[in-house]
């Protein structure tokens, strides 16, 4: 279905990424945001608590994160898009309720403006060390999937993916920016409403009698509704069956986190890399997010010295592309992972490389980009 | 010696409560003697009473023995994560406003972790109805200390009795700007019924107190007897007071327990300011949020 | 129905002839039932005992020891946590002189 126009600020703007993020929420479709202020995500909610009252939205700025994530898990059972922004300390926070969004499968979109960290660290300044936490922030097994933008234009459309994806799948979906993304102005076009695909809310058209809150379809997701069309259900955090009443043994463990994870797991098709020279690369640059665009001075500087060098960008980090690197690491002499924190991705490359090819890391604590020049270095070390 | 009867095939009579309870989850968990059975009868007689049709009715609660009234009753239910019953309710409401949202919890679940959230939706006047079982106690987890256990109680994190000053739940409802507040004791089932239609017929931030009877943990553990008892006790030690100065409902333990409706007035809900604002604001550029449509 | 602690009329009630007293017919689901004793403790007309059968979850549910008495007030009801006892109305009958 096409997005409604009444959202959509078709035209050519000169927007930071936040102020992207936020106009690509309204073209998605989403009309609720709860938040809370946190450095450097707060101008998306400003944003917003702008545009919804002229747009048909309700924002509301709860009195913390866990009550800003349980009411954007509460308005997706009530039947609307919902969302929240926030950085690395409210992300933490919002953790146990992710899980419980997962768990009761409740499509939403939660934007994560990374910054330095741990702790308070650096408010003002980019970091990229939320990736693991994305994967695995919250306590149990659950799968779920985080994009990354590199520039303003993209974390406007990156948002509509991850909003698309939500309700493909019903699963909350990260959207994992970083402070320098958030904050660099860049021309963003946004097109016409009818240009902008989104992807319904998978309401069933069975009868109340009939209807099954957590039967899988033939993709392992089931079908949803929403509070007070006279479906009564029961919806819990606990282990449940498919009707949704909670049971408390390992084969409904097994039934249930099995498929919530497999859901996500098995279903090969989300995929979205950019691969920049990589047909006949011998070293590739695996990066996202704004680490990505400081690569390619490394990258053009290395091609210009005759190093066959090119880069394979994540725009869906979670789940991890690993066909997409482990058909790479066959063909290459080496991976070289450039990332704003000691090591998170770089894991996960080495992981699906198993040893076929060299993996090198090149970190960064945050608080600004990585140098092109150490990126460079790298890359003349893989090939030596 | 007589022989053993065979026991006859149990009869299929139905309760008159049974169109509003999930009957394939029946008999419940809670204990002999607990309240919480008698709080959610008390609910029941109240939903028969308001001019909301059930479809339109959720209920949500949050963790622990009271919040496991989501799963048994035949409602759009929700069972969230600890203390964060009411900020699902305001997502729930805000997405939907036609809905009825009901949050029914217990008293470490709404004023202990979810104290912060309790306080902002009140202030807010956020519509929904709070119905709070104040057993004095974190009951699920094997009986520890509370933010409303009175002074000297024992339990299993004061075992040598309690030493905090306790909430004073109607007081801090009415401070934060609730609307309606009233506390009962489970016992006061006709009378706790009556309050929870006129908080479900009423608009804005609704708040009941029901002090129910934990037998297996405060009672066994303060040697009281059984939730029986303590039925008893507050049989005989309530005092209905109508609009009494909520400063002054304190609860000792084992002392007199005032009861009544407290605070019955009218503020604009949260949406009304909302919307009215806008509109003041905005003109005809306004667009009010236009109900639930996730496309 | 009746002033006067002693339980009887001091006077007629001028309505007398119209009373109708309700009577109720108690059903017990006596496999529901945890045994608390609200019922038992709390019938203004002291209809129910618990007795001294077991269900199967090894409880005493109550039985019916007053039936006449019952007045269909409810509470029963109204107070038990398991939904295991509940009243329906006895088919009106003649008014009866009230006993106290």
């Amino acid at each position: 279905m096409k997005a409604d126009p009444k959202g959509v600020l078709t035209g050519n703007h000169y927007l930071d990424g936040d102020h992207a993020c936020a106009e690509g929420a309204i073209a998605a479709g989403c009309r609720f945001l709860a938040g809370y202020p946190i450095t450097p995500s707060t101008e998306v909610a400003e944003r917003v608590a702008e545009r919804f009252p002229r747009v048909g939205g309700i924002f509301i700025q709860m009195e913390d994160e866990m009550g800003s994530m349980a009411a954007v898990i509460g308005a997706a059972w009530g039947g609307v898009k919902s969302m929240t922004v926030t950085s690395g300390p409210g992300f933490s926070l919002m953790m146990e309720n992710i899980g419980l969004a997962a768990m009761m499968e409740a499509p939403c979109v939660v934007i994560n403006v990374q910054r330095g960290g741990p702790s308070t660290g650096l408010p003002t300044l980019p970091g990229q060390a939320d990736m693991m936490q994305a994967r695995w922030g919250s306590h149990g097994d659950y799968e779920i999937i985080a994009l990354s933008p590199n520039s303003p234009q993209e974390c406007f459309e990156v948002v509509i993916e991850a909003f698309n994806l939500s309700e493909k799948y019903r699963v909350p979906v990260l959207v994992m920016a970083d402070e320098c993304v958030g904050h660099m102005t860049e021309k963003v076009v946004i097109p016409k409403a009818e240009e902008i695909e989104l992807y319904p809310r998978r309401y069933t058209k069975l009868p109340p009698n009939k209807y099954l809150p957590f039967k899988p379809g033939e993709d392992m997701v089931p079908e949803m509704i929403k509070a007070g069309d006279g479906y009564k259900i029961h919806v819990t955090g606990l282990t449940h069956d498919e009707k949704g009443y909670p049971v408390m043994s390992w084969e409904a463990q097994e039934k249930l986190v099995r498929r919530l994870v497999e859901k996500i797991r098995l279903n090969a098709e989300i995929v979205h890399v950019e691969e920049i020279d990589t047909e006949d690369a011998e070293v590739v640059v695996l990066s996202y997010g704004i680490s990505s665009r400081v690569a390619i001075p490394a990258i053009k500087k290395a091609r210009k010295e005759g190093i066959k060098a090119g880069q394979l960008r994540l725009v869906i980090v979670w789940p991890f592309p690993e066909e997409k690197v482990r058909e790479l690491a066959k063909k290459i002499n080496a991976f070289v992972v450039v990332e704003m924190n000691y090591g998170q991705m770089f894991y996960e490359v080495e992981r699906c490389v198993a040893g076929d090819c060299k993996t090198i890391l090149v970190p960064h604590g945050g608080g600004w980009v990585h140098d092109p020049e150490d990126i460079y270095k790298a890359i003349k070390e893989a090939v030596k | 010696m007589k022989a053993v009867e065979t026991v006859p095939a149990p009869e299929v009579i139905e309760h008159p409560m049974e169109s509003l309870l999930r009957m394939d989850r029946i008999p419940h968990i809670w204990c002999s003697t607990c309240g919480i059975g008698t709080a959610l009868t008390s609910f029941a007689e109240a939903l028969k009473r308001i001019d909301t049709p059930l479809e339109k009715v959720c209920v949500v609660s949050g963790i622990g023995c009271t919040g496991r009234v989501a799963g048994y009753v035949k409602l759009d239910s929700f069972h969230s994560t600890h203390g964060r019953a009411i900020p699902f309710a305001t997502g729930l409401k805000l997405a939907n406003p036609e809905l009825k949202v009901v949050v029914f919890s217990g008293d470490g679940d709404i004023i202990g972790i979810g104290g912060n959230h309790f306080i902002h939706a009140a202030r807010r006047n956020m519509d929904m109805v709070v119905i709070c079982v104040n057993n004095f106690i974190y009951a699920m987890t094997g009986g520890q200390v509370a933010a409303t256990t009175p002074l000297t109680a024992n339990t299993s994190t004061s075992p040598y009795g309690n030493f905090e000053q306790p909430f004073n739940l109607p007081h801090l409802a009415a401070s934060c700007g609730a609307v309606y507040v009233a506390r009962w004791t489970a016992l006061h089932v006709r009378r706790s019924a009556k309050s929870m239609a006129e908080a479900l017929n009423k608009k804005g931030f609704s708040f009941i107190e029901i002090i129910c009877p934990c037998s297996t943990l405060y009672a066994r553990r303060n040697k009281l007897g059984d939730g029986l008892s303590l039925m008893k006790f507050y049989h005989d030690n309530s005092v209905i007071k109508h609009g009494a100065d909520t400063r002054e409902l304190d609860i000792e333990f084992q002392k007199k327990i005032i009861v009544g409706k407290f605070i019955d007035r009218e503020r604009p809900t949260f949406l009304e300011s909302y919307n009215n604002g806008l509109k003041q604001v905005l003109k005809d550029k306004f667009v009010p949020y236009g109900g639930a449509h996730a496309d | 129905m009746s002033p006067g602690s002693d339980g009887k009329f001091w006077r007629k009630p001028l309505d007398y002839d119209k009373l109708e007293i309700p009577h109720g017919e108690i059903h017990i689901i006596k496999e529901r039932c945890k045994g608390c004793g609200f019922c038992v403790e709390y019938c203004p007309r002291d209809v129910l005992e618990l007795s001294t059968e077991f269900n199967t979850k090894g409880y005493h549910s109550p039985q019916v020891v007053k039936e006449d008495a019952c007045v269909h007030c409810g509470l029963c009801e109204m107070l038990c946590p398991e939904f295991a006892i509940f009243v329906t109305e006895k088919p009106k009958e003649e008014v009866k002189k009230v006993e106290s």
